[in-house]
């Protein structure tokens, strides 16, 4: 008989966190969601449209919002530190209260590349530099004094990613897809403008993709230029002066533009690393916590209780995450069924 | 522009500069180019703040310019520069404060590079003991001279008979400050403010009433660029390079530029020479250039040194449009008189650029 009653804490209430709770439930687990901010949704909430269906994002987190309401969720709670005890964990929370818990699951998810560290892209420096996460809030409010009719926009790919002087040196796997998405979006918002996508690689991997791709080109007359950007700077009127290298005709490129748009990379998120460390969790060479096997156990630490599911053990789509989280689900009754 | 960011980086990128006490190395160069501003750093430092400034004159060049002209492999330029700390080590300094930005980068590549094979470093020491039975400890701190300007930039301010201000208006002049390749790009935290917003120019400029100028190209070359000068067949690249700077920065109406390398200052203005002849066009205002200067003339002349005693009369550019800007008084009949008050030749007059 499998015990139904275990206490399991879902660090995390994005979309990882949400679908593994809403499946642990639905195996008949309580499950204790704990969100550091205030909702639920992560950033996926904070997205206006997903590739490659241009699916509005409340279309993912609304569902799963419903389906876990009657879930105890702690909002606006930090962990101040988790306890390794001998079959348990012992979670301290912001308020002073703990939680002893037999099973915990990381659905810390990412956080993205400060891009103001690129420092010769000017973020934080030139009026005109943003950032995916500051036009995809844009596409929500429609407020934000960067974007005044633009008529020529660029975005850089691999902000951070890619890059062993950012400190990280993997792909960020859903910036390039992300990127053509977005020029789209603002094709459509301004179809007079011109819009250019700087890269070094395409890796359109996903269902789908590369179709967007050929559609950003065919029907939109996007211009994808391979190469990196090398500097920006910014012209007499505050607009932005981009130099790069056009790698394919071996020529320098300068583009002067109303907008730029730094697709930022994703980095794992450094509490996800604080609590590897106070459970013993291992953190693998790229920076994101180390599964107990890349292949065929991706949602199990090696420390008996704790899982992963999401972007905590790298960067992930959201169909992939949903389904690592069902797995993750999975795979804590498979743990509690092999102790009864 | 977000001025705010830009602090935020610059508090990134503070270097620390000790207040006293330096063995100071000349460039190879510059006392051509500019026969004034190592003999004026060394006045302002030594005479009026009266800070501690050890030089030798055994003293050589670095070797920087054969190095990076490929005459010379980095081995023979490590011994040079083992034999000016050795220099240094027996005058009892620790600092090393030099003059030349390629010297600067020079030091400081070598140090690194000690520091990442140890071994180098010891094979060096070896070389130099067989040269010249030399011995040496590596300096402490190394800074450029502008860095310790830079530290001193509120002492020259509190001293300053002039400011960077139009004496017409009461602006604020606005100043293009360029920083040399070897200063930061090499080593950004070895530089003040980093090298994509520095600091060290801007500070001073700043700190003595101008207003800096960000123009797109502002990071670009100067033009020097060893193998686009040296090499005789790539000098079209170096003017290219400088006319593309002087075209980003003419809509911005800078006053001088300010500079802080043996080669840009010398580019930047011999160059607008050259550009007015092929191109029939000026920068400055009424067919005058735009004034080029080095941080120490603009020390000098902030502080009330008079601008033929600095040396300005061998610069290219006419400077007399800035000194009528600011206020800063001048003889004509003197600017071509020499230290003896002989007439040291007037040069020939170009056919477009504006010289008084």
């Amino acid at each position: 008989m499998v015990n139904r009653q275990p206490v399991i804490a879902v660090i995390g209430a994005g979309i990882a966190g949400l679908e593994a709770a809403r499946q642990l439930a639905a195996l008949g687990y309580k499950p204790v969601l704990i969100e550091k901010s205030g909702t639920t949704g992560g950033h996926v909430a904070q997205w206006n449209r997903l590739f490659p269906d241009m699916t509005p994002a409340a279309d993912v987190i609304e569902p799963l919002r419903a389906q876990t309401a009657g879930i105890k969720t702690l909002l606006g709670t930090e962990i101040s530190a988790i306890n390794r005890l001998k079959d348990e964990y012992n979670i301290v929370l912001s308020d002073g209260s703990s939680l002893l818990c037999q099973a915990v699951l990381f659905a810390t998810g990412f956080r993205l590349f400060d891009a103001s560290k690129k420092e010769e892209y000017g973020y934080g420096i030139y009026d005109h530099v943003i950032t995916n996460r500051d036009l995809e809030r844009w596409f929500n409010t429609r407020e934000d004094r960067r974007i005044q009719q633009p008529k020529a926009v660029g975005f850089v790919h691999c902000v951070g990613s890619r890059d062993l002087k950012a400190g990280n040196t993997q792909c960020s796997k859903v910036c390039c897809i992300t990127a053509i998405k977005q020029a789209i979006e603002m094709k459509e918002e301004f179809p007079d403008a011109e819009v250019y996508c700087f890269y070094m690689d395409l890796r359109l991997f996903g269902k789908k993709y590369e179709d967007f791709y050929i559609k950003a080109q065919r029907d939109h007359g996007i211009h994808f230029i391979r190469g990196r950007v090398s500097e920006v700077g910014e012209a007499i009127d505050g607009r932005v002066v981009v130099k790069a290298e056009d790698t394919l005709s071996g020529r320098p490129v300068k583009v002067t533009l109303d907008l730029l748009v730094l697709m930022a990379g994703i980095l794992c998120n450094p509490d996800a690393l604080r609590y590897a460390r106070d459970t013993g969790v291992a953190v693998d060479d790229d920076g994101f916590l180390k599964s107990r096997d890349n292949l065929a156990a991706i949602t199990e630490s090696s420390r008996p209780g704790i899982f992963f599911a999401g972007a905590c053990t790298g960067a992930k789509t959201v169909p992939e995450t949903l389904a690592e989280a069902r797995s993750a689900a999975l795979a804590i009754h498979q743990y509690f069924s092999n102790r009864a | 522009m977000i001025y705010q960011g830009k602090q935020k980086i610059w508090a990134d990128y503070q270097k620390e500069i000790p207040d006293d006490h330096w063995f100071y190395v000349r460039s190879c160069i510059r006392q051509n180019f500019f026969p004034a501003s190592e003999k004026y750093f060394l006045k302002i430092c030594r005479d009026l703040l009266g800070r501690d400034i050890y030089e030798s004159e055994h003293h050589t060049t670095c070797a920087g310019i054969a190095y990076h002209c490929d005459t010379i492999p980095q081995e023979t330029a490590m011994t040079v520069v083992a034999r000016q700390f050795a220099l240094m080590t027996e005058a009892g300094y620790d600092n090393l404060v030099t003059s030349c930005i390629t010297s600067f980068g020079n030091y400081t590549e070598i140090l690194e590079t000690w520091r990442e094979f140890p071994e180098l470093e010891a094979k060096i020491r070896e070389h130099l003991w067989k040269a010249c039975r030399r011995e040496f400890n590596k300096p402490k701190y190394v800074a450029h001279a502008s860095d310790l300007v830079y530290k001193l930039r509120g002492e020259i301010a509190e001293r300053a008979k002039y400011h960077l201000v139009s004496r017409a208006t009461g602006e604020p002049l606005r100043i293009v400050e360029h920083i040399g390749c070897h200063y930061s790009k090499m080593f950004p935290h070895k530089g003040v403010g980093g090298a994509e917003y520095p600091c060290v120019l801007s500070g001073m400029a700043e700190s003595w009433g101008g207003q800096i100028i960000d123009y797109p190209e502002r990071r670009h070359c100067c033009g020097f660029g060893f193998r686009q000068y040296f090499v005789q067949a790539n000098r079209g690249y170096s003017v290219s390079n400088t006319h593309k700077k002087f075209e980003s920065m003419e809509p911005f109406h800078p006053d001088a530029i300010i500079t802080n390398c043996p080669g840009c200052p010398y580019f930047l203005d011999r160059w607008q020479y050259v550009i007015a002849e092929q191109t029939g066009k000026t920068y400055g205002r009424n067919g005058y250039g735009i004034p080029v200067l080095t941080y120490e003339e603009l020390a000098g002349l902030v502080l009330g040194v008079d601008p033929w005693d600095l040396g300005l009369q061998v610069h290219q550019v006419a400077v007399e449009p800035l000194l009528d800007k600011i206020g800063i008084p001048y003889d004509p009949a003197r600017k071509y008189l020499g230290m003896n008050e002989k007439e040291i030749m007037k040069p020939g007059l170009p056919s477009v650029l504006k010289c008084c």
